[in-house]
């Protein structure tokens, strides 16, 4: 192995270990990382590539080993010792002030004073730094008002404004679209020319391998390959990282049911005030059946309108031959119409409370006397969902929080399940979530399906509508547009529908 | 073959390990409690007597009750600062109807009924208007105590009737009815929030809101039988107070509300909601209690009291705090 000058390296961790609770995150792990370098880190959800991140920017402290800055080993670490010495963290939930402006949040806390009266020179600051980035950002424009790409540009800027040497991204790509994530790729290049270290924690392989000068992949909090990005390809990356090789991407599709079953859920011209201009669909049982369009298109306010979470203005509703409008999530779930919600953390889960917990929220009705919870069955059915979608580490009495992304969202499946769903609403259902445990939760599509439950589907991954779903309608601009049979289609000939302007009142009704 | 391996290598990772650390921030209250307990029980002869525990017990049983409920509050993610003005209320409508009656049970258990229908009303306001629970029962603890004092006239009501005193004062077996009384409310309250769909609800609706709600639980109705808790139980803790003292006074209850809320926190039950336990709570009102009964017992200056349980309950949570960020 070649021995790098020593000069470069910014960072080097030796032998470092980090416990949560009784489960080890990190189990031995040495490394270094250099300027002028893209290094990213790789592995399934909960291998432990986002808390390496982290214990690199003083998030977390490692309960063993050391961490070593410019050769020298720190005694004490923690996020403002780790920006002082120019390592800053960019993490999944951006931590911007939404009230700010662009230049008041990338200069805030370093703003230049006099006798800690701020100076009014914000300004020209941002043109300085602007000029040597060129993000384009406009510096008097409020945070809140910015698109998610845009805000993360402010926190590279934030970063830069600290002087940062080392840029630790945790995930930054997982809410970004196909577009914005190339551009974020660019920029990742542009700073390593700068001679900055890039730290890139992602589960796209693609992206990783258009970017990274250095991969490490991760694996059960065991760093099982640390190496030049030459020396992999994707393949080699997935089986280092699943220990095996990688299974086909997609389950086969089940048999469509019969197309005179009668629907179980049926929407006509529906019309809300949060975006849904015109949508008409249907789903029969044991269909899947996709939404396909963009984000903002309003797929996700006609289901949230459909379940009973925002109200409907117009159009009409029916599930399972009842009329389906006033309701609440609560009527819903009685109902069987089961909703698992595209935001996990937002209003998924109760991320205090155990898997089990979680597991039973939906269903607490069902596993009671007199108000009473059987608590044997309410373990054995959680235990029984948890070991079936593979949650890991199968201990479901400590809190979801505690968990990776990929396993949370198995809990959040688990729940909907539990509540014994007839027709299930998954509104992105492997967001967040590694190869792995997309290929479970893909198989518990088709296997509900197989069951005779209706499945409508939301992904902004249109593969995977296009590799599961029966039927799919296109949606764009709040209106239905059109209805395809995704195996008879390409996903050109899809994204060539959702891009086209469609003209008015051509809708699929 | 590999699948299975690697299970089996995660399960024995998962496994818990026993940290003396979490241990420690995880039953800081008890630990405190044990060695509160202990050095009493060494400083103080007359300290660990039948007589003394009784009267311990007897004189926080009010607080127990409404820390009880208090902590469903707590976890629900909300506050209920009128627990102290709905116990005068009710205190004096009891004495005002043994006065005008002269019925023991009407009169007593008339103060129950008081507390759960001002909680109720708690409830209604906080979900119908959409205020925070802080503001409402801060502004609803005014009004109850406008209306209690408007009922006495300003001054007190003294309680002649015979037997009025039974709730308060009697024993049975040489233990205090209150102390009956209390562990009953308590152990209700404990199997309410641990095994039943109610308290399941509670932790969920103060642990989030939102995914309570997506969850098929009626966020508002769990939260107004909350409150109506919380009341119901400062009635009955007024009960037994007002039963005790034979007179109503509509400040009887004044401070209690913090009293509660201090010995839910020091417990270890979050502000934040969605984590904590009944048992906590009692936990923090006896280790509150054990510190006043020390200075009592120790002739220790009685007016650094409020201090030491300050600085107690700033450690506990410094304590707790520290625990959630090292997790």
């Amino acid at each position: 192995m070649a021995v790098p000058a020593t000069d470069s390296v910014i960072v080097e961790l030796q032998n470092v270990e980090k416990r949560f609770g009784g489960t080890l995150a990190l189990n031995d792990v040495s490394l270094q990382i250099r300027r002028g370098e893209v290094h990213a880190f790789v592995g399934e959800n909960g291998a432990g590539k986002s808390t390496l991140g982290k214990v690199i920017a003083g998030i977390y402290s490692a309960d063993r080993g050391t961490v070593a800055i410019d050769g020298s080993p720190v005694d004490r670490w923690n996020p403002g010792l780790a920006q002082q010495r120019g390592i800053s963290m960019i993490a999944q939930e951006l931590a911007l002030v939404p009230d700010l402006t662009v230049a008041q949040n990338v200069f805030l806390g370093v703003e230049d004073h006099v006798l800690g009266f701020a100076r009014n020179n914000l300004l020209e600051r941002f043109a300085e730094l602007e000029a040597e980035v060129g993000f384009g950002l406009d510096p008097k424009a409020k945070v809140s008002e910015l698109r998610i790409a845009d805000q993360q540009k402010v926190e590279i800027l934030r970063s830069l404004a600290r002087n940062a040497r080392l840029v630790v991204m945790d995930e930054p790509t997982s809410s970004l679209t196909a577009t914005e994530m190339k551009q974020l790729e660019q920029l990742m290049l542009q700073l390593r020319d700068r001679g900055c270290g890039i730290i890139y924690v992602s589960h796209f392989l693609d992206s990783v391998m258009r970017v990274a000068d250095h991969v490490t992949v991760m694996r059960d909090g065991q760093m099982v390959k640390s190496v030049p990005a030459q020396q992999v390809t994707k393949e080699t990356l997935v089986t280092a990282m699943l220990g095996r090789e990688l299974e086909q991407a997609y389950p086969e599709r089940p048999t469509a049911p019969d197309p005179n079953t009668p629907p179980l859920l049926e929407v006509r011209e529906l019309r809300t005030d949060t975006g849904v201009e015109d949508m008409s669909f249907d789903v029969r049982p044991g269909e899947i059946v996709g939404l396909l369009g963009l984000v903002g298109s309003g797929r996700t306010e006609c289901l949230r309108a459909v379940f009973g979470v925002d109200p409907m203005v117009d159009g009409e509703v029916r599930f399972d031959g009842r009329e389906w409008r006033g309701k609440k999530p609560r009527h819903s779930i009685e109902a069987g119409l089961g909703f698992v919600s595209e935001d996990r953390h937002k209003d998924g889960l109760v991320l205090q409370r155990s898997v089990r917990e979680n597991i039973a929220m939906a269903s607490l009705a069902s596993r009671a006397s007199a108000g009473i919870i059987r608590t044997r069955e309410e373990k054995r059915d959680a235990l029984g969902f948890a070991t079936a979608l593979e949650v890991r580490p199968p201990d479901i009495e400590l809190p979801v929080g505690w968990f990776s992304g990929g396993n949370q969202q198995k809990a959040l499946l688990g729940k909907a399940l539990a509540a014994k769903p007839k027709l299930l609403i998954l509104d992105e259902p492997t967001r967040g979530v590694d190869v792995g445990a997309k290929r479970t939760i893909y198989e518990l599509i088709v296997r509900i399906a197989e069951e005779g439950i209706g499945v409508l589907l939301i992904s902004s991954e249109h593969e995977e509508i296009m590799e599961l779903a029966h039927r799919a309608y296109l949606v764009s601009e709040g209106r239905t547009i059109g209805e395809i049979v995704p195996s008879e289609t390409s996903v050109e000939d899809v994204l060539f529908s959702l891009f086209n302007v469609v003209p008015k009142g051509a809708s699929a009704a | 073959m590999t699948e299975a391996a690697n299970t089996t290598v995660t399960q024995m990772r998962a496994r818990k390990r026993f940290s003396f650390g979490e241990f420690v921030i995880e039953y800081a209250v008890v630990i405190l409690l044990a060695l509160v307990l202990i050095a009493l029980a060494v400083l103080s002869p007359s300290f660990f007597t039948f007589g003394n525990i009784v009267n311990i017990l007897n004189q926080n049983a009010p607080l127990l009750i409404i820390a009880a409920a208090g902590t469903f509050v707590i976890i629900s993610g909300n506050f209920d600062l009128s627990v102290g003005a709905i116990y005068g209320v009710a205190g004096v409508v009891s004495a005002w109807l043994a006065v005008a009656t002269d019925n023991v049970w009407l009169s007593l258990g008339a103060a129950p009924i008081v507390g759960l229908a001002l909680g109720a009303f708690n409830g209604t306001v906080i979900t119908r208007l959409k205020v925070h629970s802080f503001l409402a029962t801060l502004a609803s603890s005014m009004i109850f105590t406008t209306i209690a004092v408007l009922i006495t006239g300003g001054t007190l009501i003294t309680v002649t009737t015979a037997g009025f005193t039974v709730l308060g004062r009697d024993r049975v077996g040489g233990i205090f009815i209150a102390i009956f009384v209390m562990v009953v409310a308590v152990a209700i309250f404990w199997v309410l929030l641990t095994r039943t769909v109610f308290g399941r609800k509670v932790f969920a609706v103060g642990g989030n809101p939102e995914a309570a709600e997506l969850s098929g639980i009626h966020v508002n109705r769990t939260k107004i039988i909350v409150f109506t808790l919380s009341g119901l139980a400062a009635g009955v803790a007024a009960a037994i107070g007002v039963s005790r003292i034979a007179s109503g006074q509509p400040l009887s209850g004044a401070g209690l509300e913090l009293s509660s809320i201090a010995a839910v926190v020091l417990g270890g039950t979050s502000i934040y909601g969605g984590v904590g336990a009944v048992w906590r709570s009692l936990a923090g009102v006896l280790l509150i209690a054990l510190i006043g009964n020390g200075f009592d017992l120790m002739n220790l200056n009685p007016q650094l009291k409020d201090a030491v349980t300050g600085v107690i309950i700033l450690a506990a949570v410094g304590l707790a705090a520290a625990g959630q960020k090292k997790r």
